[in-house]
């Protein structure tokens, strides 16, 4: 694993140029560093709050977003579990119906399949079940994510949990979002899905000095435009950007938006801005059968119908399992060009 | 009830036409069967008649504009009618042509202005008097919203929602987007108030109404489309865009050319005969009736295709077509460009009923009068540079037809007579076959020669065949 970290750092590099540097109440943070802020505020203020997960106490984590937490937090709040996805989960909803405030970190969002039945029959059910007798206010972080890591462990599984009632699902793109939406994570009464990416660990950008939570909820509009809206989250949001710039070059304005939250949808945000724009593409680094796109369309244009002006496009990897060599890799996730050719595609 | 007029198809593979006049303007009254318009098709040009009398109320789209096969061009009407929702028609003419309101604000008062002034009788005057204020082209077709019934028009949401609010006629707008889909920079001209032309999009909204220009002295159907072979200055290096008829041909024939193997097969015929027949018939024939070389050669090459079907086949897609009757069909140059109507059943016409058939064929290729049927279909092709001095030449196959003929013009040839052993002067013709090697060969192709030649150089059988 740590070789391949290694290499992701070395490939993040690229996309954290341009940061901008500490302003007026704002300070510079890594992505990484925003989620161990998040993660230690809470641990500071409330003592139920505990860490779960493989590797993440004495070697602290594959994405190194916990270490030094075994040292200060001790053993019975960051607890190294076995390599069992299925447990760690059972035993965190459980901590999570009777009052404590589970973190679980699994691995990568991969291994998560391991763990569907708690999160999908249990976690996303027990306040229904019992009438809201009981809750399961768990937090479960997960990476998504690529880069060499062969068929089994590149996949992006957001829109399998976005599908749940019952679940929130959180993908944030920058440190900002990352620690304020973890913060909330923690402090509400769902259990969350929140979703990190393994290559934007090392991303920089501002965050508010001091305390500070953000809603879960809501998209945000990264980047104003006219002709076209180019929607997108985490790691695919930054890539939208990119795109986005090079089609400035070219006169073509494009307006952003982050999705942030996965579910609940914040379609009010597409639409209000598809209504201005008449154009839509979604770009996401998944499948596009039956995924987070294919929803996002059709929630649009039962709203903003009357506001399109060309199809809506989707851009996606290709729909095979992932190669590990990475030629190959890089042409089954899409990037600029793709997202450049998607927009020109609606004009 | 007003009617609207579309784009007729001429021919299954036509897809759009190009409207190169109007025959009848705004307010012009039409009887049925008159003739309104000019279109050019890939092959031909065609007058379009009126399907019912009435009124040439409006034309949708403008001279030299090409439209898809459906797309609505022209609106006839009562003379009184009003056709819904057009602003101001019908109502006293509060702005006129000459008036020129300010051109930002032409959108719907300059639309009912435009049609006043075209509805009354225009008097050269009034219309001349427009000169410096281009205005009354800008009406983009935002005319009638319901008048226009049939064909479903392509447009996104965004513009079938505009128009609506906006009470925009979208027949008769050209589509810039993809499948010719109607988007928002097609109308936007029509929203913002502002002429088409100074709208800011790159793509500028096609404006289909013809101005209300002056139609005093001349009328336009003494214009021809011009083709280009005029003795015009030349610009050097100036790229010239190829006419429809001229991309057909150069699509077919190329797709010919490199699909078919051809090989070609070159037999002289001596014509002596033939030739002497031929005056002796004409001797008692009217002009319209007389024959010419040509139809001897297409009456003998159509009794010799009853003895080869293959060559009377088509070959496609890996198959091999055959095809019950000997449809003849003859090149016929045109101005830029070629076409080749057909004989239906050439074997089985008489040579006094394919001699006026040629004529009558020939004359309308040249005037642009045939019918799509007439020039859709035939089995084999013969073309004849006779005229023009040839001795022989090859011929490209017609796809998907199996075989085409190529024959010069008729020469005397010193030929050795082996009775007499002497050359003597005889009258010879070189006809040469081009054919498919995908579904016949050479042996075949020399056959059906030698029964040509065998037909022609006996030419009584062609009065009895």
């Amino acid at each position: 694993m740590a070789s391949t970290l290694a290499e992701l750092e070395e490939m993040q590099r690229e996309a954290a140029k341009g940061a901008s540097r500490a302003s007026g109440g704002m300070r510079e943070v890594t992505y990484r560093d925003a989620l161990r802020e998040a993660i230690t505020e809470e641990m500071d203020k409330n003592p139920n709050v505990l860490l779960l997960g493989e590797d993440i106490g004495a070697y602290g984590g594959s994405y190194v977003v916990t270490r030094g937490f075994q040292e200060k937090y001790g053993r019975k709040r960051v607890i190294d579990t076995p390599i069992a996805e299925l447990g760690i989960v059972g035993v965190a909803v459980g901590a999570a119906m009777a009052g404590l405030k589970p973190i679980v970190e699994l691995m990568t969002i991969n291994f998560s399949l391991l763990a569907i039945d708690q999160i999908v029959n249990h976690a996303a059910k027990i306040h229904y079940m019992f009438g809201g007798q009981f809750t399961a206010p768990l937090v479960i972080r997960t990476a998504s994510g690529w880069g060499q890591l062969g068929a089994t462990h590149s996949q992006t599984f957001e829109g399998w949990y976005a599908h749940v009632p019952g679940l929130r699902v959180v993908m944030p793109s920058t440190p900002r979002d990352a620690k304020g939406f973890l913060k909330a994570a923690v402090q509400g009464n769902d259990p969350v899905m929140f979703i990190e990416h393994s290559l934007i660990y090392r991303n920089r950008g501002l965050i508010p000095d001091g305390e500070y939570i953000l809603p879960l909820e809501g998209a945000e509009v990264r980047k104003e435009g006219s002709d076209v809206t180019i929607v997108s989250w985490s790691r695919g949001a930054i890539l939208a950007m990119g795109a986005a710039d090079e089609l400035e070059r070219e006169g073509i304005s494009s307006e952003v938006i982050d999705m942030r939250v996965l579910r609940p949808l914040d379609i009010d945000t597409v639409a209000k801005s598809v209504a201005k724009t008449n154009r839509l593409v979604i770009v996401e680094e998944s499948w596009r059968t039956m995924g987070l796109g294919a929803e996002i369309a059709a929630a649009v244009q039962e709203v903003a119908f009357d506001d399109l002006d060309a199809p809506i496009g989707r851009v996606g990897s290709i729909e095979v399992p992932m190669p590990y060599a990475r030629n190959l890799e890089r042409i089954i996730i899409p990037g600029k060009d793709e997202v450049i050719q998607a927009v020109k595609a609606t004009l | 009830m007003a009617k609207t007029v579309v784009m007729p198809q001429m021919g299954y593979d036509m897809d759009a036409g190009t409207l190169l006049r109007w025959l009848k303007q705004e307010g012009d009254t039409v009887e049925r069967g008159d003739p309104i318009a000019e279109i050019e098709t890939d092959k031909v040009n065609i007058e379009i008649e009126a399907f019912e009398s009435g009124v040439l109320r409006k034309t949708l789209i403008s001279e030299g504009t090409t439209v898809p096969v459906g797309e609505p061009i022209a609106i006839i009407g009562a003379a009184d009618e009003v056709i819904e929702s057009v602003n101001g028609v019908g109502a006293p003419a509060q702005a006129t042509a000459a008036t020129a309101p300010e051109p930002v604000a032409v959108a719907a008062v300059g639309q009912a202005a435009e049609q006043a002034a075209t509805q009354a009788p225009p008097t050269a005057s009034s219309a001349a008097a427009a000169p410096p204020a281009p205005a009354p082209s800008a009406t983009n077709g935002a005319a009638p919203a319901e008048a226009v019934s049939g064909e479903r028009l392509r447009a996104s949401p965004l513009v079938r929602r505009l128009a609506a609010e906006h009470g925009i006629n979208l027949a008769g707008i050209n589509g810039s987007g993809p499948h010719g889909r109607i988007v928002k920079r097609d109308i936007e001209g029509l929203l913002t108030g502002a002429r088409p032309a100074a709208a800011p999009t790159p793509t500028p909204a096609p404006a289909p109404a013809p101005p209300a220009q002056p139609v005093a002295p001349a009328p336009a159907p003494v214009v021809a489309p011009a083709p280009a072979t005029a003795a015009q200055p030349v610009a050097e290096g100036e790229l010239v865009e190829l006419s429809r008829i001229r991309q057909t041909i150069g699509k077919r024939m190329s797709q010919s050319f490199q699909n078919a193997p051809h090989f070609y097969v070159t037999n002289v015929i001596d014509m002596g005969k033939a030739m002497d027949l031929r005056k002796q018939v004409n001797a008692d024939l009217d002009d319209d009736s007389k024959l010419s070389v040509n139809d001897l050669i297409i009456k003998a090459t159509a009794m010799a295709l009853r003895e080869f079907p293959v060559l009377n086949s088509a070959y496609i897609d890996g198959k091999m077509q055959r095809h019950a009757s000997i449809d003849i069909g003859i090149a016929v140059a045109l101005d830029g460009g070629l076409i080749t109507p057909f004989i239906p059943e050439a074997d089985r016409k008489s040579l006094g009923e394919i001699a006026r058939m040629t004529k009558d064929l020939v004359g309308r290729a040249r005037s642009g009068g045939l019918r799509p049927e007439e020039f859709t279909g035939g089995t084999f092709t013969i073309s004849n540079l006779g005229m023009y001095d040839v001795e022989s030449f090859i011929a490209i196959i017609n796809p998907p037809q199996a075989a085409i003929l190529a024959t010069g013009a008729v020469t005397v040839d010193p030929v050795w007579n082996e009775e007499t052993q002497t050359f003597e002067p005889r009258r010879v013709m070189r006809a040469t076959a081009s054919a498919d090697h995908r579904i016949t060969d050479g042996a075949e192709v020399a056959r059906f020669l030698q029964k040509l030649k065998s037909l022609l150089e006996h030419p009584m059988a062609l009065l009895v065949g």
